[in-house]
């Protein structure tokens, strides 16, 4: 029955195309998820404080504590210098990673159900939400940003490090909204997308380069961390906040093409949310 | 209304275009369950057509069909002159749709929500805050514009949510039990705006409701519509008309469904249910 359904999607998304192919309905739509995001941020401010709790803590207490220990080889760059990408790239992840609950709350609400026969391929609709979710996570990390500045990080100034950081930040947020967007589809309950998230969040985070660099992991994590977008988003955060050396070109590579993928997996299941 | 035409091929063979809705044979099964069996329904441009039926008729899944949101399994159905099957972004742009359930984005003003809609509906940016202003004004929300939906009553929602299915000047409006869990005051608002809207804009209706006492005042037609198929269709005065005087609509349902009626259909939706009223889910 499930399994039925999910092939109607589909196909009702492929017979939809004859009328319909329009570049221009992802960067609107993307600019209209964007604007209704913050509007609602404007309306309730306190997720924005709320939010900033997290990477204070392990901003101020974890890597001022590993800044003196000096336990973590990161060469000739301080440890918080280090860690502050890691963690801009954190707090972006988590904003990111329970973004579908909202697509859940909108199907619960049947909000879902008018967008869906608003003319926005159902792509687009995924897409404007990850940039959405991009942009929500943004103002999160200008939070970082000015606390990280605040500790003494040695942040770069120039100003087209600081707009590639932001590019980075919510290629990597879209990608992990995606994620979330695509559990949202196959979970369908708001309990279950908690517990997943919950489940998935640290081994992201853990998995990756935010913490530590990738020589001191053992041989497995390494693999794992190959294979971890976050990683891609920490290296470039990385190459352009504090000159670390990076390989930016195959960090946009990668990012861009991961969030290609979740938003076509994601917009293959959006439509199971709305049987 | 339209001055496009219709895309070469996909107009249903004796359709005239003065029609916004022809199904032919229209069947829609989930598993084993046939929700909608086999249905013919032709509606005219500039009408307030009712389908009418106790909960599971199979009206919601007809309109998921004809909103696009479904593809139908079986049948040919035409909207406003356009194949559903392949012209599913063509419809969505002339059509307003309002849901059963209340769905408004309740961290969102009034005038927030209408304009995320005309946004979605591409609504010119020269025009958009003309427009906004305007289906809020036509839905008496103007005052209460600016503050949170989530402050709104049950009959401030379902009017947001009209001023939102406006947005774009539909030219079928589709309205799924516009008046469920409202109460009296809410449900007479909601129909007096719906009236004076067609009588401003003569844009074609299509509203799915179990009241009959509303369908009998406010539909030019009606179809009478159970477990699946249509059993009688027509203006309200003929159908009373034809089982004798001082017959109400809803003596008209029971004798096209009574007809039928037998252990089944009191099981899965027989006239009990007419009257009970659920409760939306927000």
């Amino acid at each position: 029955m499930r399994s039925a359904a999910f092939v109607e999607a589909r196909t009702e998304r492929v017979e939809a195309r004859p009328d319909h192919q329009r570049w221009i309905d992802y960067p609107l739509r993307g600019a209209t998820f964007c604007l209704v995001e913050l509007q609602k941020l404007r309306h309730d401010r306190t997720e924005v404080f709320t939010r900033a709790v997290q990477p204070v803590l392990w901003l101020v207490i974890f890597g001022e504590t590993f800044n003196k220990l000096h336990a973590i080889p990161t060469g000739h760059v301080p440890y918080i210098d280090f860690l502050a990408p890691g963690i801009i790239a954190q707090s972006g992840l988590f904003v990111a990673i329970f973004y579908g609950i909202q697509i859940i709350w909108e199907r619960d609400s049947g909000v879902l159900t008018k967008l869906l026969v608003t003319p926005t391929p159902r792509s687009a609709l995924i897409f404007g939400k990850s940039f959405a979710a991009g942009i929500r996570a943004l103002t999160q990390v200008c939070v970082v940003l000015v606390l990280a500045a605040i500790l003494g990080v040695a942040l770069s100034a120039n100003p087209l490090a600081i707009l590639g950081s932001f590019l980075a930040v919510m290629l990597g947020a879209g990608f992990f909204s995606c994620v979330s967007m695509t559990v949202a589809g196959v979970v369908l309950k708001r309990d279950r997308l908690m517990g997943i998230g919950q489940l998935i969040t640290m081994p992201l985070f853990f998995a990756s380069n935010a913490l530590y660099p990738v020589k001191v992991m053992p041989g497995w994590l390494q693999g794992l961390s190959t294979v971890n977008p976050m990683s891609y988003e920490v290296d470039a955060l990385r190459g352009m906040l504090i000159g670390s050396h990076a390989h930016l070109g195959e960090d946009f590579l990668v990012l861009v093409a991961a969030l290609a993928v979740g938003v076509v997996v994601s917009s293959a299941l959006v439509g199971r949310l709305a049987q | 209304m339209t001055t496009e035409t219709c895309p070469a091929g996909t107009a249903v063979p004796g359709v005239a275009r003065s029609v916004a809705v022809a199904c032919r044979g229209l069947r829609h099964r989930f598993g084993n369950h046939v929700a909608v069996d086999g249905i013919d329904l032709t509606i005219e441009r500039g009408t307030v057509f009712g389908l009418l039926g106790p909960n599971g008729a199979g009206k919601t899944t007809t309109i998921r069909i004809l909103n696009t949101l479904l593809k139908p399994q079986e049948g040919v159905v035409e909207v406003l002159g356009y194949d559903v099957r392949r012209f599913a972004f063509s419809i969505r742009r002339r059509l307003g749709y309002v849901p059963q359930q209340l769905s408004i984005e309740t961290s969102l003003t009034g005038r927030e929500n209408v304009s995320w809609f005309a946004r979605l509906f591409d609504v010119p940016r020269r025009e958009r805050k003309l427009r906004v202003a305007e289906a809020l004004e036509v839905m008496g929300l103007s005052d209460a514009a600016d503050r949170l939906a989530g402050t709104y009553s049950g009959g401030m929602i379902r009017r947001l949510e009209l001023a939102q299915a406006l947005v774009n000047r539909p030219e079928l409006l589709l309205l799924d039990e516009p008046t469920i869990g409202l109460d009296p005051v809410a449900r007479d608002s909601v129909w007096r705006r719906v009236e004076e809207l067609r009588g401003a804009t003569g844009m074609t209706v299509l509203v799915t409701t179990h009241y009959m006492e509303e369908a009998e005042a406010l539909c030019d037609r009606v179809a009478l519509m159970h477990l699946g198929t249509i059993r009688a269709e027509g203006t309200p005065e003929s159908l009373k008309a034809a089982l004798g005087p001082g017959a109400t609509l809803e003596d008209v349902f029971r004798h096209f469904t009574g007809a039928v009626l037998d252990d089944d259909t009191e099981r899965k939706g027989g006239l009990r249910e007419i009257r009970s009223v659920r409760r939306s889910a927000n």
